[in-house]
């Protein structure tokens, strides 16, 4: 443990740049409070959110199957657990889950994030050459901000209906088609959504390692399962703008 | 001086256990008063420092490094000796004493080298114990490997990094105690004198070297654990800041200092490419278990090793020693080298090598077992050279690697200062003339983890309810003053050259005088030649800085100054050692087929120097070494 | 070979450093690339130039001492090889190479390209041992060590605590130093006792000055022995343990 007062000269010339986690917070507390924690956090709320970003991407292929299939499958949403809770109530719960996650995914990330600045205060003078650090994971820090951004405009979009024009409260299939016929849209979409599987890539590799699922049988295909994991979201949801854009869906 | 050895009567088996039964003890309470001073934190310093630390003393352990981990103990590659008898092929305690013995072609303590066998056992279960990751059978059990100058296996390595590893190991035991508050660590920080009070050492004067700041600090005991002086060759396989400066102010305080022209080559290096070489790179002799040396028959062979085939190479070790082959002991083995390339027979574009064959064992093992045994030596080799050893022989030659010589100490491991300790490579006591491969470890952690804090704490329980001398004392200043002036010399000499230059130059008759051969003619000469160097040093040499920053020139001068006075003992030494035998090699003393003549008679003792003052010769006091229980013998390895 | 080099000058931890260009002429291939900074050196001090400080010693890759940015790479090109083994066969004649010291806070610089690590060594401190006093060991075949198991944990304390890691992480992170401490002692059996304790302290102490792991896997291209960040791995895995799990019961299997 590092002492109160330094022993020597060169032990006195370097200062910490963070208060010790204290270990003796309530648990969990004392885990998020560590960076290490912290990544765990991140993990854990990244599955999460996956969960969630696979189930919405399916249930968004039903589109393809017609306005009603579609509005039956958002109204089962809806209506999920009744009798037993009150319509929404499993609904809100998810969601009261999502938005946790997301706070505290975002909140973890941006706190990393300025400790490590604080880590390396000076930049080096002479220009990078990275080997292994790539594209994705050192672009993090601007997609995860892109997603976040899109998220909120999502929701305006097709939640609330605030920013669509055309919005009929019930009835998803037409909100998306008004929605997509708009070639601004489809464009910001497909940006979105390719910043989001950059994320994903790194994200879905990522969280192993944070969590410590390391088998040397099993590591090669955790590569594997980031990049189908990332192409088949992307190639889901970039289809619904696309589709209906194109008139295939209509 | 009077030189008593302090060896304890009795049977050579018990020496040590009544020695420890006999010695004063200090309670538990006591310890913490009695402060101790450990220089240098390689194998020996950092092991003697946490044990006594783990003890209860107040240690505080300086080194010149940023860190203990860098210490040049983590260079060794091949491994650790221990008498454990794991391989069960008739290895003990005895026999590992008697290859010792007679590895140091009977030059050494035998007191001294039974205790060490015995210890050998107790540090592989230390280092086990401390997590040392040592090569391992599918069982799960300790892997032994062979090694020159022995024909079992006792040999315990962690691949090609053993020293790394049992340094890391005492470096962790060190952090632990610093953790523990028992230790202060002081890094970055060179000493640069031993202050006696009273005629016993009570400190230091030691160096910042980011700050330049010199200051004094006082103890109970001095421990010296500041490794050999191989650099005074320029080129050796030492780290480039390895250094005497320690030692040799202690012996400049009165510490004798002890058979300085035993200094050993080792045969297996890789040679030298040019003049801006900077140092040499050792390839674990371990190597030689697997490898064939050989060179063309023919002095004018230029063709690549690939294409001479077997019936015009000569594998001259296995021809002249068929008993023990390639595994001759280094002395032997560097002999040989040096006398195939004097002839002319050498490899590489200098022809200043002999081939290190594998081609055989990948042939007799596979591929992937030498790389499993050797596989980062091979890269290392690559590296260095750009040739990959699966495809071409490696080519090697000796360089100055260990120096046997050292302070003189008692078999309590303490100087002709009373409080004053010397361990590992810095003291002279184990190896005699000659170290057999893979014991420089084991007689480090020897010495600090068993041996050292032993001693000391006999020494300190006659202090009890003294305090040292402060650090006001008229002594400590003496000393200061002199560092001081001293710096201030070298900065303001402003001379032509820099002190790279003397230091490479005093390499050059070092190496050609006191190297692997020497004769009168050669010492003598070298007797002119270093005092003349010197004088342009002190007068020509150029040290750009201040004093008070990080100056790395100014750190080398200290250094270098030494190794210039060390020199001449090196070949004031030599000269009066009138015989050949292990490192030294008198041209004048050999038998007939060239191998080294002892002389029994007039030289069985250690050569301990007493210094009399800057620019006058030492004055010669012989230990005389008695043997009782391994009878001298000429070696013999065919 | 000739070659030009942008070597980073400055004279203390709180003066303004800047590049300095000098001439290396005359090189040989055979030269690792502290040889050329000798070169240069032994130059500056003919001109009465203060030659560049730079933290160097064993001079074949084993001690950790140098360290440098080469061409914007910890280390300089090539995969497992430290600065003092980076030999000048990998260069092209007439290169122009630029060379700046680590960077981070915890590195404080002490002068020109060197720099103060001692943070690695608390962190060492805070739990990087097997807590077992000298004459306190038993007998070192006791405990059988499976061969895979040991190779494993050589492979992660092959560590030289150079600081590369540190240097090429773009979060200037330490997790592959204080991983591969941890994971060697913690794989081995001899380190089971204090397996959580020392997980939690070490990570603890490495996050009071280092920043964190966003898994670039920059350090272990960086390393001069290639430590793989598996180890990372296994050292989240065991601070989440010791958070949670029930340390009475850690004495069963």
């Amino acid at each position: 443990m590092a002492q109160a007062s330094p022993r020597s000269t060169v032990e006195a010339a370097v200062k910490p740049i963070s208060r010790r986690p204290a270990s003796s917070a309530p648990w969990p507390l004392n885990l998020y409070a560590s960076a290490v924690g912290k990544k765990w956090v991140m993990a854990i709320t990244g599955v999460i959110g996956m969960g969630f970003i696979t189930m919405h991407m399916l249930g968004n292929l039903k589109i393809y199957l017609g306005a009603e299939e579609l509005n039956h499958y958002a109204e089962g949403l809806r209506t999920f657990g009744a009798p037993f809770v009150p319509r929404e109530g499993i609904l809100w719960m998810l969601r009261s889950i999502l938005v946790v996650a997301l706070v505290l995914h975002v909140h973890a990330a941006f706190s990393l994030w300025s400790a490590n600045r604080r880590a390396r205060p000076v930049a080096y003078a002479s220009q990078r050459d990275y080997i292994a650090a790539n594209w994705a994971s050192r672009t993090m820090k601007w997609t995860g901000p892109i997603i976040l951004l899109f998220i909120l405009m999502h929701l305006m979009d097709l939640t609330f209906g605030t920013w669509n024009k055309d919005f009929i409260s019930g009835n998803v299939y037409h909100n998306v088609v008004a929605l997509f016929t708009q070639l601004p849209k489809v464009i910001v979409y497909l940006i979105a959504n390719i910043a989001l599987g950059i994320h994903l890539w790194h994200g879905a590799w990522s969280l192993f390692q944070s969590m410590g699922v390391n088998n040397p049988y099993l590591n090669a295909l955790r590569r594997v399962f980031a990049t189908a994991f990332a192409l088949a979201i992307v190639a889901g949801n970039v289809s619904f703008p696309i589709a209906v854009y194109l008139g295939i869906v209509s | 001086m009077e030189l008593n050895a302090h060896i304890p009567e009795g049977p050579i088996e018990t020496l040590w256990d009544n020695h420890r039964f006999n010695m004063k003890l200090v309670n538990p309470a006591n310890k913490r008063r009695f402060n101790v001073i450990v220089i240098g934190t390689g194998l020996a310093g950092a092991a003697a420092a946490a044990t006594m630390g783990e003890l209860g003393y107040n240690v505080t352990a300086f080194t010149y490094h940023d860190s203990p981990r860098r210490a040049h103990s983590i260079a060794a590659q091949g491994g650790i000796n221990a008498a454990k008898n794991y391989s069960n092929d008739g290895d003990s305690v005895h026999r590992l004493f008697y290859d010792t013995v007679k590895g140091g072609d009977f030059r050494s303590r035998e007191a001294n080298v039974y205790r060490l066998a015995q210890t050998s056992v107790s540090i592989i279960d230390q280092c086990v114990a401390q997590g040392v990751p040592f090569a391992r059978e599918y069982g799960g059990s300790l892997e032994n490997r062979s090694f020159g100058g022995v024909q079992v296996s006792r040999t315990f390595y962690a691949r090609g990094q053993t020293g790394q590893q049992l340094l890391l190991g005492a470096y962790q035991a060190l952090m632990r105690q610093v953790d523990a508050g028992t230790v202060r660590l002081v890094p970055r920080t060179e000493m640069l004198d031993v202050v006696v009070v009273d005629g016993r050492a009570q400190g230091v004067v030691v160096r910042d070297l980011v700050t330049g700041e010199v200051s004094s600090h006082s103890a109970h005991a001095v421990v010296l654990a500041t490794g050999g002086y191989g650099n005074v060759y320029y080129l050796s396989t030492n780290a480039k800041k390895s250094n005497a400066t320690a030692a040799w102010r202690a012996h400049r305080r009165g510490a004798a200092f002890a058979n300085a022209c035993f200094t050993q080559i080792h045969p297996t290096c890789i040679p030298a490419s040019g003049e801006n070489q900077s140092k040499l790179t050792l390839m674990s002799e371990s190597l030689r278990n697997d490898g064939r040396i050989w060179v063309p028959k023919d002095n004018n062979d230029t063709r690549s090793a690939d294409q001479i085939p077997e019936a015009e190479r000569d594998y001259y070790l296995e021809r002249r020693y068929p008993s023990f082959g390639n595994l001759v002991p280094r002395d032997v083995a560097s002999r040989a080298a040096k006398r195939e390339v004097d002839e002319g027979r050498g490899v590489g574009p200098l022809k200043n090598g002999v081939y290190l064959d594998f081609a055989e064992s990948i042939g007799r093992l596979g591929r992937n077992e030498i790389f499993e045994r050797y596989g980062n030596l091979f890269e290392m080799y690559e590296r260095i050279t750009g040739e990959d050893p699966f495809e071409m022989p490696m080519r090697i030659y000796p360089a100055t690697h260990y120096t046997m010589g050292g302070l003189w100490v008692d078999y309590n491991l303490q100087s002709s200062i009373p409080g004053l300790f010397v361990g590992g490579e810095a003291n002279f006591s184990d190896h005699g003339a000659n170290r057999l491969g893979a014991s420089a470890l084991m007689q480090g952690l020897a010495d600090g983890y068993f041996v050292l804090p032993a001693t000391l704490g006999d020494y300190l329980a006659g202090l009890l309810g003294t305090k040292p001398a402060g650090t006001d004392a008229a002594e400590f200043k003496e000393a200061e003053a002199s560092v001081a002036d001293q710096t201030k010399r070298y900065l303001s000499t402003n001379g032509k050259h820099s002190v790279d230059y003397f230091h490479k130059e005093l390499g050059k008759i070092v190496w050609d005088k006191i190297g692997m051969a020497r004769d009168k003619a050669g010492l003598e000469s070298a007797l002119r030649d270093i005092p003349a160097l010197r004088q342009d040093f002190e007068r020509d040499v150029k040290v750009l800085g201040s004093a008070d920053s990080m100056n790395d020139s100014l750190e080398k001068a200290f250094r270098v100054a030494d190794f210039f006075e060390l020199a001449e003992l090196m070949a004031r030494d030599a000269l009066n050692r009138e015989e050949s035998c292990g490192g030294h090699f008198r041209v004048e003393h050999q038998t007939e087929d060239g191998e080294a003549e002892r002389d029994d008679e007039n030289f069985s003792y250690v050569g301990a120097w007493e210094w009399n003052g800057p620019g006058q010769a030492q004055t010669l006091h012989k230990e005389e070494l008695t043997f009782n229980y391994v009878h001298p013998a000429q070696r013999s390895y065919k | 070979m000739n070659f030009t080099l942008k070597v980073w000058r400055q004279s203390g931890p709180d003066v303004k450093g800047s590049f300095e260009t000098y001439q290396a002429t005359g090189i040989s291939e055979d030269m690792s690339f502290l040889e050329v900074l000798d070169v240069v050196n032994e130059d500056l001090i003919e001109q009465g130039i203060e030659p560049v400080a730079f933290d160097h010693d064993c001079r074949e890759g084993i001690c950790g001492s140098c360290g440098m940015m080469i061409n914007g790479q910890a280390h300089g090109p090539g995969t497992r090889t430290a600065t003092c083994q980076l030999h000048m066969r990998t260069f092209k004649d007439g290169d122009s190479i630029t060379v700046e010291p680590w960077r981070a806070a915890a590195f404080t610089l002490v002068k020109d390209l060197t720099v103060n690590r001692s943070a690695l060594d608390r962190i060492v401190e805070s739990g990087g041992f097997i807590s077992v006093s000298t004459g306190a060991a038993p007998e070192a075949n006791l405990i059988p060590v499976p061969k895979v198991v040991a190779d494993a944990a050589m492979d992660a304390a092959e560590c030289i605590g150079c600081g590369a890691c540190v240097a090429a992480c773009p979060n200037g992170a330490a997790q592959l130093f204080t991983a591969a401490k941890m994971q060697h002692l913690n794989l081995l059996p001899q380190g089971q006792s204090e397996r959580y304790q020392r997980a939690e302290r070490m990570v603890e102490t490495m996050e009071e000055f280092f920043g964190s792991c966003t898994n670039h896997g920059e350090c272990q291209f960086a390393c001069p022995k290639g430590i793989s960040i598996d180890v990372i791995a296994y050292m989240n895995r065991d601070y989440m343990s010791a958070k949670v799990k029930n340390r009475k019961l850690s004495g069963q299997s």
